[in-house]
């Protein structure tokens, strides 16, 4: 028993902690590939050591609080930013079983409700973030943030919702175990497992979209957008604070590939595996295979962010209370009747 | 824009000397209630990534919402046009190119051209053919950064870095040209301050041959793209009524349908010899501009093809040594060429100015280029006057921006390609 603890939790600790550096490297070095520059190629062999130099030169940096700043609100939102998306990450099943170790840090029998619920708190980063540091660009971000996630959490929730009667529970690891089965009995399409994209593609879009405007990511980085509000909610932040938003950031990304992933593609089941094989083997295969499908969302975010313009404020509020949440609510509607037709 | 909006609302609580105000310049903005609500002063600038330069804009935002822009400039204030009080024309040329570096060689040949217009001087064809290529390459190197720009104040940053990899091989072609990357101070008085060197000619042939497939790439990206154009179409509108009584000139004006370009419509170099469209827009707003720039920079690939097709050798300075400098073999070895020599350099003598004002104009990437001195008989000017197209087109933003968006500005602003050594002069 102490041993699966272990073993989660050590895993656990690579995918929040250590993936975000490596996730630095990568986008930058991914964005480089798209603009036709070279990227990080000084500290180490292929710049490899640069995230590592660029937290130790956080780490020395002068930690500045503005003058009229509300201390203790203004210290406490990074941690508010960091500790709630690093958090959320403990539902996901990261692997079948290993040997008799289970691969998920929490199987919480509240699953997803609980991620959607932890990942929420992250906008009191933001928002207190902007609002303590006493100037004016964090201010009009944090108004922003505040507005714009806590719209889009009624999209993701929608969307969610749409699973949730596909699937029939809210258990993060019923959900990826529903999913390892083929689509069809018969038929052109007993060739694709069911999962959640093939079986709810509307409901793919609209989550997908609403993990974009959770994470501020581009194009709905309003909160952060650097040509408008200089640095966004973080505009007064420095040293370790900074790092901890930047980490934060990241972690958040991390996790919401890891929804993705864990609702839509699979999880970590891959076509022609045996589900009830528990060897060690297997189960390290499996977390390869969550591994690579990860990565894979983590690039689609990067390659979005690195190609498209930004949305206006009004325009991403628009597209959320007059595009998703209509579609979302269609999208649950259909599935109802669907559900009904076929039970 | 609505001036009643611009009185000071009385709300008879609390005397006017207590009530908060922010003071700038000779206008007070009030804080006490706006429409729906208090306001806020915000200080967008001087430091400010999106202003591109150093100038500052005060806007009074109710929520996100622009009520009032009041733009402001003098951070980079110089003294250009002074300095051309105690400078020789010639001298002066090294001071046009800090005025706008986006296009230096344009600035050169501008005050050049004005100049030789002041002393009705002959320029030879080869002279003016080079000029031609190296203004049209400035206008690239100035459009492809500006359209850039505005694609990284909307978010897309990667399209800037595609655009910065252009502008650096225009640069090398500069730097090969005349030394200089950035201040190229290329243009003299009477012609060129050196010949073009036979290796530039197809290296630009190149250029030209492959910048038209990365202003469709940039085109692809950004003209079909429904973020870009909900960001631009309809945003930061200049009516042609305003654009004409604030003096805007270059791809601003044609964007609101005034098909006002110097080049066709006053022709210099030759430029009358040329066969080429001037682009026009009618809606005036980001959108527009945007399309001005991409179509203007085919046109001027265009223009410097045809220029380098009728590239012959020949004189590259007017052959009038009162102006130009003799050449250096003729100075070492022939009297007349060493008093010419003489005359040109040395303090307190200089070529024949006419006395009198005289004002020319040159067609600039961002529009009316102008230079009015005043001469009083000696080679310094009594006054140089730079009439530079940023200042003007500065000018009308409120008109743009207010009602707005606060990231409508940033449209606006990244739109108008403003360079803030000409805007301060």
């Amino acid at each position: 028993m102490i041993w699966s603890l272990l073993v989660a939790f050590g895993v656990f600790f690579i995918l929040t902690n250590g993936l975000p550096p490596a996730l630095v490297y990568a986008e930058r070095k991914l964005a480089a590939g798209i603009q036709n520059r070279v990227g990080p190629n000084r500290v180490g062999p292929y710049g490899l050591l640069q995230p590592i130099a660029d937290a130790i030169k956080l780490l020395f940096k002068e930690d500045v609080t503005p003058r009229g700043a509300d201390k203790f609100l203004f210290s406490i939102a990074p941690i508010l930013s960091f500790v709630p998306a690093a958090l959320a990450f403990a539902i996901i099943p990261f692997g079948n079983y290993a040997g008799e170790v289970r691969l998920q840090v929490a199987d919480l029998n509240v699953g997803i409700l609980f991620a959607t619920a932890i990942i929420s708190l992250g906008a009191y980063g933001i928002a207190f973030g902007g609002w303590a540091s006493n100037s004016k660009f964090p201010l009009l971000a944090a108004v922003r943030s505040s507005a714009q996630l806590i719209s889009y959490e009624v999209v993701m929730a929608l969307a969610l919702v749409a699973m949730i009667m596909t699937y029939g529970t809210v258990r993060t690891e019923v959900m990826v175990l529903a999913q390892a089965v083929p689509l069809a009995e018969t038929g052109p399409f007993a060739y694709l497992p069911a999962w959640g994209v093939f079986q709810q593609p509307i409901a793919f879009v609209l989550f997908v979209i609403c993990c974009f405007a959770e994470n501020n990511r581009a194009p709905f980085d309003m909160p952060e957008c650097e040509a408008e509000l200089v640095g966004g909610y973080h505009t007064e932040y420095s040293s370790m604070k900074f790092a901890l938003f930047f980490q934060g950031e990241y972690i958040a990304m991390t996790t919401m590939s890891a929804l993705i992933v864990t609702i839509f593609l699979g999880g970590w089941h891959f076509p022609g595996m045996d589900v009830a094989d528990h060897s060690v083997g297997m189960g390290i295969l499996t977390i390869l295979v969550f591994m690579a499908k990860l990565l894979g969302v983590l690039f689609f975010y990067i390659w979005v962010r690195w190609t498209l313009p930004r949305f206006r404020y009004d325009q991403v509020m628009r597209l959320c209370w007059k595009g998703c949440i209509p579609i979302a609510l269609v999208n649950i509607a259909i599935t109802g009747i669907i559900g009904v037709l076929y039970s | 824009m609505a001036d009643d909006y611009r009185e000071p609302v009385s709300t008879g609580l609390a005397p006017a000397a207590a009530l908060p105000y922010a003071e700038f310049g000779d206008r007070a903005i009030s804080l006490e209630p706006g429409v729906g609500g208090r306001t806020m002063v915000l200080n967008f600038g001087p430091q400010h990534p999106a202003t591109h330069g150093t100038l500052r804009v005060v806007l009074e935002l109710d929520g996100e919402i622009v009520r009032r822009c009041d733009p402001e400039i003098g951070f980079l204030h110089t003294g250009f046009e002074k300095l051309g009080e105690f400078r020789t024309l010639n001298q002066f040329i090294t001071v046009t190119d800090r005025m706008n570096y986006m296009s230096a060689m344009n600035n050169n040949v501008g005050f050049a051209i004005a100049c030789e217009e002041m002393l009705e001087l002959e320029i030879p064809e080869r002279a003016q053919l080079i000029r031609v290529i190296m203004c049209e390459l400035g206008r690239i190197a100035d459009h492809i950064l500006c359209v850039g720009l505005q694609a990284m104040d909307l978010g897309a940053f990667s399209v800037m870095l595609w655009s910065f990899i252009e502008r650096e091989k225009l640069y090398d072609i500069f730097e090969m040209t005349s030394g200089g990357r950035l201040t190229t101070s290329y243009g003299r008085v009477g012609g060129l301050a050196f010949d073009l060197p036979d290796d530039v000619v197809p290296r630009i042939r190149d250029f030209l041959e492959k910048v038209p497939a990365v202003i469709d790439e940039i085109e692809k990206m950004l003209i079909g793209n429904r973020i870009f154009r909900d960001r631009t179409i309809g945003v930061g509108v200049l009516p042609r009524e305003a654009a004409i009584s604030h003096g805007v000139t270059g791809p601003m004006l044609r964007a609101t349908g005034v098909a006002r370009d110097l080049r066709r419509d006053r022709p210099y170099s030759g430029y009358e010899t040329f066969d080429f469209e001037v682009p026009v827009r009618n809606d005036g707003d980001c959108f527009a501009r945007f399309e001005i720039r991409l179509a203007e920079m085919r046109e001027a690939v265009s223009i410097s093809l045809q220029a380098i097709e009728r590239l012959r050798p020949g004189p590259f300075n007017a052959l009038d040594h009162k102006v130009t400098l003799p050449d250096k073999d003729d100075v070492y070895t022939k009297m007349e060429s060493l008093i010419h020599h003489f005359m040109l350099t040395m303090p307190g003598h200089g070529p024949e100015v006419p006395k009198g004002e005289f004002y020319s104009a040159t067609e600039s990437p961002n529009g009316e280029l102008g230079w009015l001195i005043v001469s009083d008989g000696t080679a310094i000017p009594y006054r140089v006057r730079v009439r530079p197209p940023s200042y003007y087109n500065y000018s009308s933003i409120a008109v743009m921006v207010e009602g707005g968006l606060i990231s409508d500005l940033v449209a606006v602003l990244s739109s108008l390609n403003i360079i803030a050594g000409e805007l301060d002069r």
